[in-house]
């Protein structure tokens, strides 16, 4: 199956100079949930406006769908819903006619049925007439998703969809994304919680500095980019590491019970095998062993540092 | 052509028209009761006749200019102003649309709405005058034509305003002294030799005097003058449209 996202060397250098986006090259799956992950200004939006026509390339190209977002911008619009970063909505029009607006811009012609297939899953179908003002926070980021799928795309861009969201209506929001990807639709989200990235995403994207550092499956990148961390817990406590270990580098706990040792998967040998060895050399007696992966957040740190 | 877009665009102005019509029809229509009471009957009274035309008569052509070309600017000014000021413009930049259904359905809207407030002012005229229409056809036209016109400078005005105070300075700034100025209220040939020189620079004065004739036949400068005036406002207001769609000037990044 054809990638329905192609993007190839996509830059955007905007008129006061900033190189918001260099050279990013990347196909997106249908299906697919992708996450992009990266500090303020690393040139997240900047890649979403760009496919969604917000903003103009300076360079390289992008294809949705297999039409290209500039000379064919009709086609390759028409398949893609946009859930921008900030919420803006007309206060004083309906939830339903909000989003009839949307669907007819798409020049998809009126079909309320699927309009209220749409609240119905977003949990708006009871707001159907309620003007936009009246909404809470939450509810008004539902109707900007409920505007994005108003016309049936085959993309979704969600541009930080969770951003200042409580963690219920996080949760919430996740099950729709869920929902969703089940229906078959491609997603695209940025987001700052690496938490949410982790947890929802097919793979992680990391963009820095305008720049794509990485792009893997998530599990994969969990796996291979992950630092785990062994803590052995002492049979007798310890005063002091014997000298006969100083090489592994270890850290003792302050109370002496237990013994940390913090190593890469990437490497070939993890260590684990010598280091145990040296314990019982030492006549040092273990009594448990407990592993910890390290999470996407300190993953993603390292790996900006790395770039940087 | 995304018809369908067009469609929606036009009717979701239109919408809002409808939505609040006190402050859409009623309000012109106060003030060009207004504008009777005061011009045509305080000092129409002393004036007796302009050119052979009872000057609450020949005051109506020049009221409905007035009117359309404010409403116009406004209308279309606000129409995409408010988006852009609210952040919902998003939606219409990432739209597989082109500036051809933006332009029609903003800018027609807004034409449409400031026809119909100058078919109401018409008739509010009638109970005051006497007010045959001797070519109405060219009446349409030119109506038609300057609504349309001058809701495409509204339309540039909303994209270039950064805030309120620019989307109202042009119309209160600009508009209204060239409207004045432009024989709304009286004949170019009224004036002093020098001034009336003064006032044929004004383009406001070809298109209320073009309108003027449409109604009594008489007319300040040559109604072909009136009709190039028109057209150069059209091809102007679209070509300025044009450019900024082609090259996203304060819309696109």
């Amino acid at each position: 199956m054809p990638p329905i996202i192609e993007v190839s060397d996509l830059s955007k250098t905007y008129a006061s100079g900033t190189a918001a986006l260099s050279g990013v090259t990347l196909d997106i799956r249908e299906g697919e949930i992708l996450a992009l992950l990266g500090p303020n200004g690393a040139g997240k939006t900047t890649f979403i406006s760009i496919l969604c026509g917000l903003v103009k390339p300076t360079g390289g190209a992008a294809r949705v769908g297999g039409h290209d977002i500039v000379r064919d911008y009709r086609a390759a619009r028409a398949l893609i819903g946009l859930v921008p970063q900030e919420i803006a909505v007309e206060p004083f029009e309906t939830v339903m006619n909000t989003l009839r607006f949307s669907r007819g811009l798409f020049g998809r012609k009126p079909d309320d049925a699927h309009l209220e297939k749409v609240l119905n899953s977003l949990t708006l179908w009871d707001k159907r007439d309620a003007r936009l003002n009246e909404l809470s926070g939450g509810m008004k980021r539902r109707v900007l998703i409920g505007k994005a799928l108003s016309h049936g795309p085959r993309v979704l861009f969600l541009d930080e969809p969770t951003a200042g969201v409580d963690v219920n209506l996080r949760r919430e929001m996740w099950a729709v994304v869920r929902d969703l990807r089940a229906e078959g639709v491609t997603i695209i989200l940025t987001t700052h919680y690496l938490e949410e990235a982790e947890e929802m995403a097919d793979r992680i994207g990391i963009i820095d500095k305008g720049r794509l550092l990485l792009l893997q499956d998530t599990a994969k990148l969990m796996h291979e980019f992950g630092r785990k961390r062994l803590i052995v817990e002492l049979a007798a406590p310890l005063a002091a590491l014997p000298a006969a270990l100083a090489g592994h580098g270890l850290t003792l706990s302050a109370d002496g019970t237990h013994v940390r040792y913090d190593y890469d998967t990437r490497a070939d040998r993890s260590g684990i095998a010598r280091l145990l060895a040296g314990f019982a050399e030492a006549g040092i007696g273990v009594r448990d062993l407990e592993t910890e992966q390290s999470s996407l957040e300190e993953v993603f740190l390292r790996l900006v540092e790395e770039g940087a | 052509m995304n018809w369908q877009a067009l469609r929606t665009i036009f009717q979701h102005e239109m919408a809002r028209f409808w939505r609040t019509p006190w402050e859409s029809l009623a309000s012109p229509v106060v003030s060009t009761v207004l504008y009777f009471v005061v011009f045509g009957a305080a000092i129409g009274g002393r004036i007796q006749s302009v050119e052979g035309i009872s000057y609450g008569a020949f005051i109506v052509p020049g009221l409905i200019m007035l009117t359309v070309l404010q409403q116009s600017i406004a209308n279309a000014s606000f129409g995409i102003f408010v988006p852009k000021f609210a952040g919902t413009i998003y939606e219409i930049l990432a739209a597989p649309v082109s500036f051809i259904e933006v332009v029609l359905g903003y800018v027609g809207a807004a034409a449409l709405k400031s026809v119909i407030i100058a078919v109401v002012i018409y008739l509010t005229a009638l109970f005051f005058v006497d007010l045959p229409v001797a070519h109405p056809v060219w009446a349409l036209a030119f109506l038609i034509l300057t609504a349309f016109s001058f809701s495409l400078f509204g339309f540039l005005l909303g994209i270039w305003a950064k805030d309120w105070q620019q989307v109202q300075f042009i119309p209160l700034m600009v508009v209204t002294p060239l409207v004045f100025l432009g024989g709304a209220f009286y004949s170019a040939s009224m004036l002093p030799p020098f001034w009336e020189g003064v006032a044929r620079l004004n383009p406001v004065l070809y298109l209320v005097s073009g309108f003027r004739w449409s109604f009594f036949g008489q007319a300040d400068v040559p109604v072909a003058a009136s009709l190039l005036a028109v057209a150069a406002f059209l091809g102007l207001g679209v070509g300025a449209v044009w450019f900024i769609f082609r090259t996203g000037w304060r819309l696109r990044a």
